[in-house]
């Protein structure tokens, strides 16, 4: 019978999610209107921005964690 | 006879949302289960769905009418501080990553359908679990309620009044429910989606159509410069950030301890399914956040509420400048966005009860077909419960309720989130800090006053989830989530209470969990129970595994 649930191999690159983990956290800095985009003041959009990033990082650290590679 | 605008809009709304009922009516043959007579099969979809089948159903059940409904009632009401939705679901994707691919593996070792069944494993009490499924049921009905009342809000819109067709559409949904288990809201959130995305490509094209995002948020520039409230406005206020930050965290954590949301990742295929889901869910919050944005929107083009109702913002905007079969669509994504999740909910208590209450109190020896029938009929009660709710209550009520159900779920994180980490902590501890954490949580809540506009109290007690600082004593215009100060109480005296009761050596309940269970993969391992009367024998993958 296989090992139950072995640990997974390269788990240190999931310290990369606390990039887009902390990404949104800093209100401070971007509340602000300028620069814009699209008309969009950058309070908005760069928290949407952050949506894009979240996918990326998440998705690479998938890539990178995942076993048998 | 001509046909009104209205008339079309109405009709467009009431066939779609007809179809879907339809589609959910089938979804009990959808990848034919052996049987739906077990929980396993009614209550996590026979934890069989893959990738793309999970997202929608995530999407579904996560981001609910209430959220496209008042997120953006919200940015047009107060600007700014409303949008911190989009943040708050951002951050919940990575943080998924992390969380709830240990809760896949752990209960799927174990057969786990709910997470009080986790506690009740990992700290070894039942009284506990208990604590933790009863706060998850009482979270989840009012927000249930709220997702009735979005709905109720676009028939208002629609000039559909009266008590009778919200109670159709619940009736119907209820049995859908019922029959089909998680597969019907799993089989109508793809169905949803396409709506939604013909929604979105629709406001994208209105907006490109009507001056761009620069005019709208110009528009709602100059009415928040002009209006009487200095909370409201483009961007925070000074100091506002300790409330929109604790807000967005505290909102991220309580996911993670909503019954619903855990629902939906129990019923992946494998940890890879999760983990893919935790990259791609993102996707929803750029929608999220287009939504929000329509709330400026809404400014721009002078749209007004009806009757007050900030609710209706939304449903108002689509009436006024999209063709009326396209708001009718419109209006059918959002009323499908609430029925979803109000099933999702419902199915996630009834399996709080069945398993954390039924089966360790009332009947141990429960059948897995005795827990399904339970869990269906505890599914209605649920539902109609919160009819009845919004229908002879004040629906502010629900409103309060809910924003009451999110401080109090996120009690229950020490246990249900911490736990996948850590088994130190004593289970009178956990309950004794859940407790405090609900106590403080409530007596918080009752301390924020609800102010108009202009600074007058309007309702002295639960107006809302955030907390002036000043009314603590301190000398600050800052706000903060009462849901954190609650649970920062709830900690320390979880903490405090298992060195006492460790130094006392009073024994702390067994841990029938076991290190790799935390890792265990669907191709790795068979299903394993830690107590004979879980699930009986380990039944054969059915549906969609048996095919692969």
């Amino acid at each position: 019978m296989p090992e139950l649930g072995a640990r997974p191999a390269r788990q240190g690159w999931r310290w990369l999610l606390l990039i887009p983990i902390l990404a949104p956290l800093p209100v401070g800095l971007y509340n602000r209107l300028e620069p814009q985009l699209w008309g969009v003041p950058f309070f908005y959009w760069y928290q949407v921005g952050c949506a894009v990033l979240a996918m990326a990082v998440t998705t690479l650290v998938h890539r990178l964690t995942r076993p048998g590679r | 006879m001509t046909v009104t605008a209205r008339q079309v809009e109405i009709g467009v709304f009431a066939a779609l949302l007809g179809a879907m009922l339809v589609l959910g009516f089938s979804a009990a043959r959808w990848r034919r289960p052996h049987s739906l007579h077990s929980l396993e099969e009614w209550g996590v979809g026979g934890r069989a769905f893959g990738n793309w089948v999970t997202w929608f159903l995530l999407g579904g059940s996560m981001y609910t009418a209430y959220t496209y409904i008042a997120v953006p009632a919200l940015v047009y009401g107060v600007g700014a501080a409303g949008f911190f939705a989009v943040p708050f679901a951002i951050i919940t994707a990575p943080l998924a990553y992390l969380i709830s691919t240990r809760t896949w593996s752990v209960s799927h070792a174990h057969g786990f359908v709910t997470s009080a069944e986790f506690t009740r494993a990992r700290f070894g009490s039942r009284g506990l679990a208990a604590l933790v499924a009863v706060t998850g049921i009482v979270a989840t009905m009012p927000y249930i309620a709220v997702q009735l009342i979005a709905l109720q809000a676009m028939m208002k819109t629609l000039g559909v009044t009266g008590e009778w067709p919200l109670t159709v559409a619940v009736i119907l949904a209820s049995i859908c429910t019922f029959r089909s288990g998680l597969r019907a809201p799993a089989l109508l959130s793809i169905a949803k989606d396409v709506l939604l995305l013909w929604l979105v490509l629709a406001i994208v094209l209105l907006v490109a159509m009507s001056g761009g995002w620069s005019a709208a948020f110009r528009g709602a520039g100059e009415r928040f410069t002009n209006d009487v409230s200095p909370a409201s406005g483009l961007l925070l206020p000074e100091g506002g950030w300790v409330g929109y930050l604790t807000l967005v965290l505290g909102s991220a954590l309580a996911i993670f301890a909503y019954p619903h949301a855990l629902t939906g990742i129990l019923a992946a295929r494998d940890r890879a399914t999760v983990q893919r889901n935790a990259a791609a869910l993102p996707v929803y919050c750029l929608a999220l956040g287009l939504v929000a944005m329509l709330g400026f929107f809404a400014i721009g083009q002078g749209v007004r509420p009806v009757g007050g109702d900030l609710n209706t913002v939304v449903p108002q905007l689509f009436h006024e400048v999209f063709p009326a079969w396209c708001a009718g669509i419109a209006y059918a994504a959002v009323g499908v966005a609430a029925l979803i999740p109000a099933a999702v909910m419902s199915i996630a208590a009834a399996n709080l009860f069945t398993r954390s209450i039924y089966r360790e109190y009332l009947r141990p020896g429960a059948s897995p077909r005795e827990e399904a029938r339970v869990s269906r009929w505890v599914s209605l009660l649920a539902k109609f419960g919160a009819l009845v709710f919004i229908l002879v209550l004040d629906p502010q009520f629900s409103i309060e309720f809910q924003l009451i159900g999110g401080v109090i779920v996120l009690q229950t994180v020490p246990a249900v989130v911490l736990g996948l980490w850590t088994a130190w902590f004593h289970r009178w501890a956990l309950a004794a800090g859940l407790l405090g954490g609900l106590g403080t949580g409530l007596l918080l809540l009752y301390l924020v006053p609800q102010r108009a506009p202009d600074g007058r109290i309007l309702k002295a007690h639960f107006g809302g989830s955030n907390l002036p600082l000043s009314q603590l004593g301190f000398d600050s215009r800052s706000a903060v989530y009462t849901g954190l100060v609650a649970l920062a109480v709830n900690l320390i005296i979880t903490v405090a209470a298992t060195l006492l009761l460790r130094a006392l050596r009073v024994p702390a309940g067994p841990d029938a969990t076991h290190p790799t269970d935390y890792y265990a993969d669907a191709t790795t391992t068979a299903p394993r129970h830690s107590d004979a009367l879980l699930d009986g024998p380990t039944r054969p993958r059915v549906g969609a595994h048996a095919a692969r």
